[in-house]
């Protein structure tokens, strides 16, 4: 069985091998992806996603310009670089705790729309550089 | 290189009438082409003198570098699903899989018989009793067992119901992958296009009004948003479609490069179905010109 299963998003401006390529991406950074595992086959995604083989094929193309995978005849592409920074290893538990503060969350009554204001505002004000003369600009800072 | 399908000044006529008139494209192997166009515009008419069962008026076509008329090693290449997929209703797929192997020189039964029994087509029932996207799926497996170096279909889901049209464009991409054959199907779905095709041909009022890789095309082709009366941009070799306001002019453009733009101008990547849609509507237009001034 492969190891990833593509999506795409039929509204998306993005082109069609970008969108590809792109998952294989965010599933390096988040770990799903590690080197030695062979993406799907040309085939399989061609036809589940019912796109043409040459837009898989260019998507894989682009993989290995960025040296992220390798092509080998006959037997797949397969990952031989990782995105996933050294964070990846804390990830794991971080995400048990977060579990475990949402089930707070809900039980104090918060709703989905609640939590995620909630987490985005706390994260505004966390993030919220220090020093801002260190930074290039950032947009977002300037009507705060 | 050899092309998969050459056509030069081509052109096909009843009686007085061109149905396809001064045809120049060409199609390299391993390419999934579309044939899009408004009905009548001559892509059956396109089709059926690729697969020789029409003969030529003018010009000339070819498949792999032969003339399709020309002999039986030319149409051993050719797969060619026809428009509604017309089979034999009171045989079963069982029995036109057997018929098949008896009328073609080339023929792998058991490539038909895999893929229908992937997907349940039941083997024992006439054909004329499946549904039509079970009918589809029957006829595409008959002309993928000639494993054809070259695969023709006319509308082929233009009849199908969302699922059934999902369920054939899978199969279809699946073989594509499989055999690495050349593939030109004539559809006027636009919106599916840029998924499934990789190379492009439109046709309208019976001329090819634009054809090449997709790539390319979208390549070659910007929409440039400016003020009205404004000077066209250097760089542009030839304005498709324009549409003004009072103040803004709207302009798809073909033009290699663009050197910077120029002043007041805004550059946009046009996306594949407004591109078919800007060429189709400059060529209605342009023949509504001519026949109004004809009987004028």
């Amino acid at each position: 069985m492969p190891v990833i299963e593509f999506v795409l998003d039929g509204r998306s401006r993005v082109a069609t091998y970008m969108q590809l390529v792109l998952q294989v991406k965010q599933a390096l950074r988040v770990g799903l992806l590690r080197p030695g595992d062979r993406l799907p086959r040309v085939r399989e995604v061609a036809q589940s996603l019912a796109i043409n083989p040459n837009t898989v094929h260019k998507a894989y193309r682009e993989l290995e310009l960025e040296g992220l995978a390798e092509g080998r005849p006959g037997v797949g592409t397969f990952v031989v670089n990782t995105l996933a920074g050294p964070s990846l290893a804390s990830q794991g538990e971080l995400r048990e705790e977060l579990v475990v503060w949402l089930g707070k969350a809900r039980k104090a009554g918060l709703s989905r729309e609640d939590i995620a204001a909630l987490i985005d505002t706390t994260m505004r004000s966390d993030f919220e550089p220090p020093a801002p003369q260190d930074l290039a600009a950032p947009a977002d800072s300037r009507g705060a | 290189m050899e092309q998969a399908l050459e056509a030069e000044g081509l052109g096909k006529r009843y009686g007085r009438t061109w149905a396809l008139q001064d045809c120049s494209l060409q199609l390299p192997p391993g390419r999934v082409a579309a044939l899009v166009g408004p009905n009548g515009a001559g892509k059956s008419t396109l089709l059926h003198l690729a697969v020789g069962l029409l003969k030529p008026d003018s010009g000339r076509v070819r498949v792999f570098g032969r003339e399709p008329r020309g002999g039986p090693e030319v149409l051993d290449e050719i797969g060619f699903v026809a428009q509604d997929t017309p089979l034999y209703r009171d045989f079963t797929a069982r029995e036109l899989i057997s018929l098949g192997g008896r009328l073609n020189r080339r023929w792998d039964a058991a490539l038909a018989r895999d893929r229908l029994s992937a997907l349940h087509i039941p083997p024992d029932r006439p054909v004329g009793k499946l549904s039509g996207g079970q009918r589809a799926q029957v006829a595409l497996a008959l002309a993928l067992a000639k494993r054809p170096r070259l695969l023709l279909l006319d509308e082929p889901v233009a009849a199908l119901d969302p699922l059934a049209r999902r369920e054939f464009m899978q199969a279809l991409m699946g073989a594509v992958a499989e055999s690495e054959t050349t593939v030109l199907f004539s559809s006027h779905l636009l919106a599916e296009l840029e998924r499934t095709c990789d190379h492009l041909i439109v046709l309208q009022t019976a001329h090819v009004q634009l054809s090449g890789s997709v790539d390319e095309l979208l390549d070659g082709h910007r929409l440039l948003i400016g003020p009205r009366d404004a000077a066209t941009p250097a760089g542009v070799d030839k304005v498709v479609r324009a549409a003004h306001t009072e103040r803004q002019s709207t302009l798809l453009v073909r033009s290699r490069a663009l050197p910077a733009p120029a002043s007041g101008w805004t550059e946009h990547e046009v996306g594949l179905e407004d591109l078919v849609l800007a060429y189709l509507a400059d060529a209605e237009t342009r023949e509504a010109e001519t026949a109004w001034e004809v009987t004028a």
